[in-house]
């Protein structure tokens, strides 16, 4: 399986990644030889394999509903590139 | 070797400042002036925080004067820079955090702070601990003491280095594919990557979550052993941290290698493996048998497997953790952004490096709709192949042992053509991480004078059996004590 470059703009786009044009054979190159890696995954037989998404198996462990959490706005966001009445700002998104 | 001035060992700091042959202050000074006289060359440090550091050595001299004293207390160390430390910069060797100081620590900073120990400061890495050479670091790279025209290996570069060239005698590291076997085998120093979840996350900036696992660095592993029963235990506030108590490894290590069942897999010595690291690989294999360990020829069948399935899995992750770099609540932010998506785009394509992007970029397609199953989902199953063999070869050995790496430290620049070329470097570590298991690197001997590390795998939560293992080795070898030549100067 290979990717153009053009698939390969598209899937920056989803990652919120700008690539410059002139990146892109270079990239679109590597990108690709990291594919043929992961064919080599389709040798072998997984029938019926469960995934392992926990390497010990665990599951989810659960708490109970209670607040264990100081607020700590402030420190928080100390560290915001801008911030104004506690609100994170950014460009506008609504008119 | 041998030198006189080889750095000395955890245990025997503790013990000079038990005795007031020295003091924290006196150490800490000390170290600082190393770093001070050294690391411009090797720039093993990205953050040295001499302010800090010597407030903390005066608080623990009057601890160790009160009578107070732990182990680790008024002991310099440092942290790789993937560790929240408060109030102190933790930039994961990234553009993207440079400016970032953590409003609150890590488990792993938290505990080093209760035990008295002292940060001198933080190290050199690669980006989001992406890589085996420290090379991606944003801070420029790290290199190996042994040889400057080498690297360290990755991603905990700077801590290896810094540790193997006496800056400070303990270091952390993280290990995700091999990031603190590699670099304590290219370095020659004791590096142990404990069982998934032994260790707190919590405040260790995540690179891929199920495989992510933080460890300490030394030069022995004695250090180790000390290191470790602070850095292990159950954290509430990590959901994948072990719930379970934690051994008293330091006790522990005078086990017996009489009867010990090592299995020696086919597959860590094919095609690849450098025959002079396989030769001394061989002969610390030798050593343990003569020392009435049992080796057991044994297979591993999916090894190769490991490269494709972790490349899929730790960039799927990384796609999804490192989504939070948004330039909006903190981290880097471009000037001007015309709008929101213009805000997001252009701040990550700023803040990440190169290596960064292409692992986003893989890991994004990897889990996007359509490559789901052919991809992601399948690796996750060749994943449980992997730990499958393990557990099998587990049922007829206590512990397997191989090389570390395939060859000797390479050069800077060698490998960062060629992503898959360097991704290939991992193929000895990286099934451990997919599997959970505990693993070290020792010092086992040289090849044209650079270290090579033995890599010794142990079961599920079985790291005083690898400590106790890698300690009677270094009772009667001298390899971990060799020191690089400037060292010796």
């Amino acid at each position: 399986m290979s990717v153009s470059s053009d698939s390969v703009r598209e899937i920056a786009l989803l990652a919120r990644l700008r690539v410059e044009d002139d990146e892109l054979p270079a990239l679109t190159g590597q990108f690709n030889a990291i594919l043929d890696l992961f064919e080599q995954l389709q040798a072998a037989p997984t029938d019926g394999v469960e995934p392992m998404a926990n390497p010990l198996d665990a599951t989810q462990t659960l708490r109970k509903d209670e607040v264990t959490e100081t607020n700590q706005r402030e420190a928080l966001q100390s560290v915001a590139p801008a911030v104004q009445d506690g609100l994170y700002l950014v460009p506008r998104v609504v008119e | 070797m041998g030198n006189n001035d080889a750095p000395r060992s955890l245990r025997a700091l503790a013990a000079a400042l038990a005795s007031g042959e020295t003091t924290s202050v006196a150490l800490t000074q000390e170290a600082l002036a190393r770093i001070e006289a050294t690391d411009g060359a090797l720039n093993s440090f990205i953050t040295v925080d001499r302010d800090g550091a010597l407030a903390a050595a005066k608080a623990a001299d009057e601890r160790i004067a009160a009578g107070n004293a732990g182990p680790l207390t008024g002991i310099p160390l440092a942290h790789k820079d993937i560790f929240c430390t408060e109030g102190l910069r933790t930039t994961c060797a990234s553009r993207m955090l440079e400016n970032f100081t953590p409003p609150y620590d890590a488990t792993v900073t938290q505990r080093f702070k209760s035990a008295g120990a002292v940060l001198v400061g933080k190290t050199n890495m690669d980006e989001f601990a992406m890589g085996s050479s420290n090379e991606n670091s944003y801070f420029g790279p790290c290199r190996n003491p042994w040889d400057h025209s080498r690297v360290p290996g990755g991603s905990s570069g700077g801590s290896a280095a810094a540790v193997a060239a006496g800056l400070v005698p303990a270091a952390t590291g993280t290990d995700t594919g091999g990031s603190i076997r590699q670099p304590a085998a290219f370095c020659g120093i004791t590096g142990l990557k404990p069982t998934y979840g032994r260790v707190s996350r919590l405040g260790m900036v995540a690179y891929a979550s199920s495989l992510d696992q933080g460890g300490p660095m030394a030069r022995s592993a004695e250090d180790c052993a000390l290191l470790l029963e602070v850095m292990a235990g159950h954290d509430p506030r990590d959901s994948t941290s072990a719930n379970r108590s934690v051994d008293n490894y330091v006790d522990g290590l005078d086990q017996s290698l009489e009867g010990l069942r090592i299995g020696v897999p086919t597959e860590y010595f094919g095609e690849g493996l450098d025959d002079r690291v396989e030769a001394v690989i061989r002969a610390a294999l030798a050593d343990y048998e003569q020392r009435g360990a049992k080796l057991v020829e044994l297979s591993l069948p999916r090894t190769s497997l490991a490269i494709p399935a972790y490349y899929v899995v730790a960039p799927a992750e990384a796609s999804t953790n490192l989504s939070r770099y948004d330039g909006v609540r903190y981290g880097h932010r471009c000037e001007n952004p015309a709008d929101l998506e213009d805000l997001y785009t252009r701040s990550r394509e700023e803040g990440f490096g190169a290596e960064v992007q292409r692992r986003i970029l893989v890991g994004t397609y990897a889990l996007s709709s359509g490559y789901y199953d052919a991809y992601y989902k399948k690796a996750q199953q060749v994943r449980r192949l992997i730990a499958e063999d393990f557990r099998t070869a587990f049922g007829e050995v206590d512990m397997i042992a191989g090389p570390t790496t395939p060859g000797v430290a390479f050069g800077l620049g060698a490998k960062t053509d060629d992503p898959t070329a360097m991704y290939l470097e991992d193929i000895y570590t990286l099934s451990v991480n997919l599997a959970g298991l505990p693993a070290m690197s020792i010092p086992a001997g040289f090849v044209d004078d650079l270290p090579v590390g033995l890599q010794l795998i142990g079961q599920h939560f079985d790291e005083g059996r690898l400590l106790a293992a890698a300690h009677q080795y270094q009772q009667h070898t001298d390899w971990h004590l060799a020191t690089p030549p400037e060292v010796q100067s």
